[in-house]
């Protein structure tokens, strides 16, 4: 047992997270927050050129060849980064949807009462017969209300969606610990209270403990393993923005601060590919599973 | 990222395993909680089959996978709990190993893997708790001997202890982690008098320990003298750091016990309660995963556990007590009744959060050792 990253995915997560650092930085963050409703085309593109969508298809189809953990390494980096977009579901139409592994084709997915970024999509999967647009709490998220019944997620959605919003909670810690240590207040850094300091740890220890959930399920694919590692990054992702608003003060509550866009990102993901109560019964049922 | 284990490492799980089988049936019967004494020659006489089976050296020699595993299956098949045993197996063990002399090592080591010696921790005191650097128990050098005096507090199993890992203050004048030494107390030496201190469970499980011009050899100490905060350190990292392991496992079978309970009583059928049992089965995974995760780091880095034990403890010790305020729901009006086992759970699950550094103390360490936020007081 080595459960470590290997230095080959050191090096794809290291390489993914400077490829966002140079095609989206904080300044393409701001834009496209001006401009909500266009999806930057030539940046899926670069994705598409980096392997983001065709990291799970065999070598002989053109893809990648790799596998779930990879794959989990390299959504951790887009949800820390904020990159909007369809992601898990054109990754999921790779190999299926003309265009999608090469990031040509944007796809997105009807899922759970929601479809997003409808209108910039090229390829929409399942019904979207009666969708209606609604004024999106995420400005980064464009989102459609879609009747009828929900379909039974895909594990691996959720696993890459769990993959997302540990992104987001380790890139939450990160920030509350960088503010609290520059930040100065009855004339030392904030986070020599205590008060503080322990909010940013409980933020760690969360981000943490949900890091160990999804790598194991990436490297299990067992549904259990999944949904467990959903329901601890939902967790850490969205608890950690919260507190992360908190250690940043009145400063967090700004619409420039980036803060409040990865709270409402983490939480435009805890609808996705099925809600906590299905993951919780879920593990419920695990524990009795096998015994009449 | 790899979970599967070594063909030597299973093939160690196999045989550990098959001997499970045949020797816990033949184990004698669990004494009662409060019988100290009793519970002593249990576990002592536990760990000395494991020693005789060729299994006692996985707590210092064997890799930490191999511990990890052993940790595992053992708890899987119900074996008995280190229980009397934890400190020295667990963190005295590993301290000396790690930093006493050969001599030391062949003197302390072999007995408390043989099942003959059991220790205690002479770490806390009235008022060094949280601030153990604070500590007043003061020892001076007399020919070949130091001269102890002081007293020491929550010592778990001293009344049935032979030895005790003991720090002690040898320069007043020094700034408070620079004067600390770290010795090894024989219990049986005269001016020590233990008297039992009542835990809320009822039981007598620690003590407070009174010393009066104790005479330890210069012999007993492990590191230089006042280099004991260093070795004090070490001994900390392993008791946060890998000694709760097991435990886990253990968790995790409560676990699937309390939801086959609640089927029988029919509690299953609330969603409230079977979503949070649903929910402690994502906490306790994610649990082993992290244990799993440590001890890969500390196969990398050669041995001692770092900051990473402290988020376990944060995240175990707080998850420890959701599982058995959950386990009063699923029991229903008998969560009152003592002789319920989960009752008793419960009551000691109060202390995970005090016990070996408090949630307040770990979330300081996560804060300054890993988040790089400044000191604060
Ligand atoms: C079951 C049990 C077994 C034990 N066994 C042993 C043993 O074998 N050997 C041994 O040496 N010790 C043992 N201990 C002692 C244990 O290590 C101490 O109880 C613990 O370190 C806390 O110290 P204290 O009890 O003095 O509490 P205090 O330090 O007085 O703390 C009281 C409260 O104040 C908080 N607090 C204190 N300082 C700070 C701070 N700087 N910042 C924020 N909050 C703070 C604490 O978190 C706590 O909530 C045991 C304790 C228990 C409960």
């Amino acid at each position: 047992m080595r459960f470590r990253l290997t230095d080959d995915q050191r090096a794809l997560r290291d390489g993914v997270r400077q490829l966002l650092a140079r095609r989206f930085d904080a300044e393409a963050l701001r834009a496209a927050v001006r401009d909500p409703v266009r999806l930057d085309r030539a940046l899926w593109r670069a994705l598409g050129d980096a392997g983001f969508f065709a990291l799970r298809l065999p070598e002989a189809d053109g893809g990648v060849g790799l596998g779930l953990p990879e794959a989990v390494l390299v959504f951790e980096e887009a949800g820390r980064a904020l990159l909007p977009g369809p992601l898990a579901a054109t990754h999921l139409a790779a190999g299926a949807v003309p265009g999608a592994a090469e990031g040509e084709t944007v796809v997105t997915a009807v899922d759970g009462g929601l479809a997003e970024w409808l209108t910039e999509a090229d390829v929409v999967r399942g019904d979207t017969a009666g969708a209606v647009p609604l004024r999106s709490l995420d400005p980064l998220t464009p989102l459609h209300r879609v009747p009828g019944a929900a379909a039974a997620p895909d594990p691996v959605a959720v696993l890459l969606t769990a993959a997302e919003q540990l992104g987001t909670a380790v890139r939450v810690c990160e920030l509350a610990a960088q503010h609290a240590r520059a930040r100065e207040q009855f004339g030392r850094p904030i986070g020599a209270f205590q008060a503080v300091a322990h909010l940013c740890a409980g933020m760690l220890v969360r981000a943490e403990t949900a890091r160990v959930a999804v790598y194991a399920a990436a490297v299990t694919a067992d549904p259990a393993d999944i949904a467990a590692a959903r329901l601890l990054a939902d967790e850490a992702a969205v608890h950690g923005a919260r507190d992360c608003l908190q250690v940043h003060g009145g400063m967090g509550f700004t619409w420039e601060s980036e803060v409040h866009l990865h709270l409402k990102r983490a939480w435009v993901r805890t609808q996705r590919a099925g809600g906590i109560t299905e993951s919780e019964e879920l593990l419920a049922a695990d524990l009795v599973a096998g015994t009449p | 990222m790899d979970l599967t284990y070594t063909p030597d490492e299973e093939d160690f799980r196999a045989r550990l395993r098959e001997w499970l089988g045949t020797a816990l049936p033949t184990l004698p019967p669990k004494p009662s909680p409060d019988d100290w004494p009793a519970r002593r020659a249990y576990d002592l006489g536990w760990q000395r089959r494991l020693h005789d089976a060729g299994y006692a050296d996985v707590h210092w020699d064997a890799s930490p996978t191999t511990r990890l595993i052993f940790l595992e299956e053992t708890e899987k098949a119900g074996a008995p709990y280190v229980g009397a045993n934890f400190v020295g197996l667990l963190h005295a063990g590993p301290t000396i190993a790690a930093e006493g002399t050969d001599g030391q090592r062949a003197r302390w080591l072999p007995p408390i893997l043989r099942g003959e010696e059991v220790w205690c921790q002479g770490f806390s005191e009235p008022e060094a708790g949280s601030d153990l650097a604070a500590l007043r128990t003061r020892a001076w050098r007399d020919g070949d001997h130091y001269v102890v005096t002081g007293s020491k507090i929550w010592t778990s199993h001293a009344e049935v202890a032979d030895w005790c890992e003991l720090l002690v203050r040898t320069d007043p004048s020094a700034p408070k982690h620079r004067g600390i030494t770290w010795l090894a107390l024989p219990m049986d030496t005269p001016g020590i008098t233990v008297r039992p201190l009542r835990t809320l469970a009822g039981s007598a499980e620690f003590a407070e320990v009174f010393l009066d011009e104790v005479r330890v050899p210069l012999a007993n100490r492990v590191g230089d003298e006042n280099d004991g905060w260093r070795v004090t350190m070490v001994t900390l990292s392993f008791e946060r750091g890998t000694a709760f392991a097991g435990e886990v496992v253990a968790c995790r079978r409560v676990l699937t016990e309390l939801a086959l309970q609640a089927r029988e009583n029919g509690r299953w059928d609330d969603p409230a309660l079977r979503r949070r049992l649903g929910r402690l089965n994502a906490e306790f995974r994610a649990l082993w995963r992290l244990t799993q995760w440590n001890v890969s780091a500390a196969e990398a880095s050669g041995g001692v556990p770092g900051a990473g034990g402290s988020v376990f403890k944060l995240r175990y010790s707080h998850a420890r007590q959701e599982l058995y305020d959950a386990a009063a729901d699923v029991l229903g009006p008998d969560r009152l009744d003592l002789d319920r086992p989960w009752t008793l759970d419960r009551l000691s699950s109060l202390s995970y959060t005090i016990a070996a550094g408090t949630s307040q103390i770990q979330h300081s360490i996560v804060a300054e050792r890993i988040l790089g936020l400044p000191k604060g007081r």
